[in-house]
């Protein structure tokens, strides 16, 4: 009976509709399909790019076509023609804007539309955002109070103008262009992503966001985000993304560098809602993104808590090299999937200085015939004495078609190093929902404060203002899954 | 208020209750005893609607409303609370912010208001101390970690807080012991008015000697073969259930 009722209800449930897939209709500037080296040329030129950048893409997609394809991953790698994908989209009206007077309106009102408006009047206190469109950064806000401080957030590619020095000493020092396939398909082509530099011993005074929106059909994504906290700064940060609904899929390959100077703090949060394909895994976003943090310094700390609950594939592993003695990494994560939805998804922490700490919670949540896996590397080298992780890995099951799966690596090459694993694996029961029900609380809101309840400690790390919109998104996402 | 006629029902093929009448009204309190297995949680959980019962007969009016029509949710929201005799635990999800959920969810379907916060708050203290039940687990994640009475005495807490005009309370008293049943005992008989009723089910005479009932049935074998008033649970304390199991009904 629980198997009848929940694929009634499962059914209702994949009807749902995708809230952020409209298309904006504005003229565009894209590359000719395809990759070569002539698409370098051409995106480096349109950005009026120095020549040792044009140089280091140029040696990253080198790299690129040197690698194979990975086949360590826990789901079947679809087979993405990269030549027929376009590597640059730009609103043909400029893309420079010195003022918002100068945005296309219907962009502004795009990201209006997606809850993100752009003129500081309007703008969530205390939150500066700088919106990318495709390729581009249409706008970055609060950039003048911000600057007060010394403090740069910009888009990259005003960094590489503006801020050479600092671009070309750490782009590329966390996650070098030949890391893996997709960086170093992102380093070839990357157009736009956000750039943050907090000076010595300065707390940034507001929430740093980026919001991400794929808009053109045939195109990937390939941001790149450079964040860079000097000695005794500290800043938080956090990502948006959403894309229409279409039918064929688009690769999203980003990369996030993070550098957490000495008794540097950075906290970045993620919340991910890009398309995640029809109820038969028709379409959505190929999510491919490597993130990568190091604690460079004494006592820096780097915390990544991640919300992911779009994309028809998630795989990522946000990751902290724990340098600096006695730094610290932390990683926070919920992953949602449903209908055919696949993450494969946790994080690295590599031990290297003394006294280092790590901590993963790690909460996956499976619907429909989502398939989940959790993949995490906790290693620690020689020279960390003492070094201390604690990994929760826990995974919930709703209904009986979806799937979850862990694969925990530790390597230790210290004795002093403590080591702890916990993981668990529940289903919402049909006793806690008769339960819930009883007290008058219909299934669908049921679902959702018990996955709520499932992700708090991982919502609890979320800056306030997004706490409240993770939460409604986790809802929306599982609305009617039951088990 | 509560009318059930030749109730009938079970799990797959195998039938449970086989024709269960009972008629319970505003004030009064009836309980239900009887030997193991003899439909009594069964009872509890088909006028509460859980799905892995079928009903193959017999109707139940609720105020006048088909009570067998409606979802599990809806029999809560016309005031049909069910104390559980295994409470389940929910973590990471407040008790607060459950009962708050629960409580604006039926007022919403009586076409009221959200409570407001500070009316919310009031009310939880009111209630918490009326029903005895510790301040520290009002805030706790729902049941988790709490003890087997810690559970009961939540039950009688939230009963206190969703006011419901007919209470169910499936065995309360197993794994109580002395001093929490006084205290669960206490909290029904604080919330015991003309305008609302209950069905206590237990198993035992104790929890009788602290919740005084009008009625007294007793269940057995899937129908309610014997009704009285609170004598009758005494003289079943005391010649145990056999007496009731004789012949009439060894034939069904």
């Amino acid at each position: 009976m629980e198997n009848n009722n929940s694929n009634e209800i499962l059914d209702d449930y994949i009807d749902k509709e995708y809230e952020f897939g409209f298309v904006t209709d504005i003229e565009m500037e894209v590359a000719p399909k395809g990759l070569s080296e002539e698409t370098i040329h051409y995106i480096s030129a349109k950005k009026e790019e120095p020549e040792w950048l044009k140089e280091w893409r140029l040696k990253a997609y080198q790299s690129f076509l040197k690698q194979p394809e990975p086949h360590w991953q826990n789901f079947e790698l679809p087979n993405v023609d990269f030549q027929a994908i376009s590597y640059y989209a730009a609103p043909k009206s400029g893309a420079k804007y010195k003022s918002l007077d100068e945005v296309d309106p219907a962009l502004l009102e795009t990201f209006e539309k997606l809850g993100i408006p752009l003129s500081e009047q309007k703008l969530l206190a205390g939150v500066a955002v700088d919106a990318v469109f495709d390729s581009v950064s249409v706008a970055t806000t609060f950039k003048e109070t911000l600057k007060e401080q010394g403090i740069i957030f910009c888009s990259i590619s005003e960094a590489v103008k503006e801020h050479p020095e600092l671009v070309k000493k750490y782009l590329g020092s966390v996650v070098p262009y030949s890391d893996n396939l997709y960086a170093s398909l992102n380093a070839a082509v990357f157009s736009d992503g956000s750039f943050v530099y907090i000076p010595k011993g300065v707390r940034c005074p507001m929430e740093l966001s980026t919001y991400f929106r794929i808009n053109t059909q045939n195109t990937g994504q390939f941001e790149r985000t450079l964040i860079i906290a000097d000695e005794g700064s500290y800043v938080s940060y956090l990502e948006g993304c959403t894309a229409p609904k279409r039918d064929e899929n688009q690769l999203h390959a980003a990369v996030v560098e993070l550098i957490a100077l000495e008794n540097a703090e950075i906290k970045y949060s993620t919340v991910q809602n890009w398309y995640p394909g029809d109820k038969d895994g028709k379409g959505g976003i190929y999510n491919f993104v490597t993130k990568r943090g190091v604690c460079k310094g004494a006592n820096a700390k780097i915390s990544w808590t991640q919300v992911e609950t779009g994309s028809a594939i998630t795989w990522k592993y946000p990751s902290v090299i724990l340098q600096g003695d006695n730094s610290s990494g932390e990683f926070y994560s919920v992953a949602v999937t449903r209908n055919k939805q696949v993450a494969d998804t946790g994080t690295k922490m590599f031990h290297i200085g003394k006294n280092t700490r790590s901590r993963i919670i790690s909460k996956g949540i499976s619907a429909g015939e989502g398939q989940n896996t959790y993949r995490g590397l906790v290693q620690v080298g020689t020279r960390a004495e003492n070094a201390r992780n604690f990994t929760q890995c826990d995974s919930l099951l709703i209904g009986d078609r979806c799937g979850a799966h862990t694969f925990p690596y530790i390597e230790s090459k210290n004795n002093t190093a403590m080591i702890e694993h916990e993981a668990t694996t529940s289903k919402i029961g049909e006793d806690q929902l008769f339960y819930l029900n009883q007290r008058g609380i219909e299934t669908e809101k049921a679902v959702a404060l018990i996955v709520n309840g499932y992700a708090r400690e991982v919502l609890n790390q979320l800056p306030m203002e997004f706490a409240v919109e993770a939460q409604k998104l986790l809802s929306i996402s599982l609305e009617g899954s039951v088990g | 208020m509560l009318s059930i006629k030749n109730l009938q029902a079970g799990i797959d093929d195998k039938q449970i209750l086989k024709g269960i009448n009972l008629e319970v009204n505003a004030g009064e309190v009836h309980a239900i005893m009887g030997p193991n297995g003899s439909g009594k949680s069964s009872l509890a959980s088909v006028l509460a609607g859980r799905e892995t019962y079928e009903v193959t007969g017999g109707e139940v009016y609720f105020d006048g409303k088909n009570l067998l029509d409606m979802p599990v949710e809806d029999r809560a929201r016309e005031g049909l609370f069910l104390a559980f005799q295994y409470p389940v635990e929910i973590p990471g999800v407040s008790n607060i912010n459950f009962l708050r959920t629960a409580l604006n969810e039926i007022r919403a379907y009586r076409q009221q208001p959200p409570i407001d916060a500070k009316e919310f708050l009031r009310l939880t203290k009111e209630k918490q101390q009326l029903v005895e039940f510790d301040a520290k687990l009002v805030n706790r994640s729902l049941n988790e970690g709490f003890s087997g009475g810690e559970k009961k005495r939540n039950e009688i807490f939230q009963l206190a807080m969703l006011e419901p005009k007919l209470a169910i309370l499936d065995e309360t008293d197993s794994g109580l012991d002395i001093d929490a049943l006084r205290v669960v005992s206490n909290g029904v008989n604080k919330l015991r008015s003309d305008k609302n009723a209950f069905i206590v089910i237990t198993h035992y005479q104790r929890l009788l000697e602290y919740i005084v009932p009008d009625f007294v049935h007793v269940l057995y074998n899937g129908r309610i073969v014997k009704s009285g008033t609170k004598e009758l649970a005494l003289e079943l304390e005391e010649r145990g259930y056999d007496w009731i199991k004789e012949p009439a009904y060894s034939n069904s």
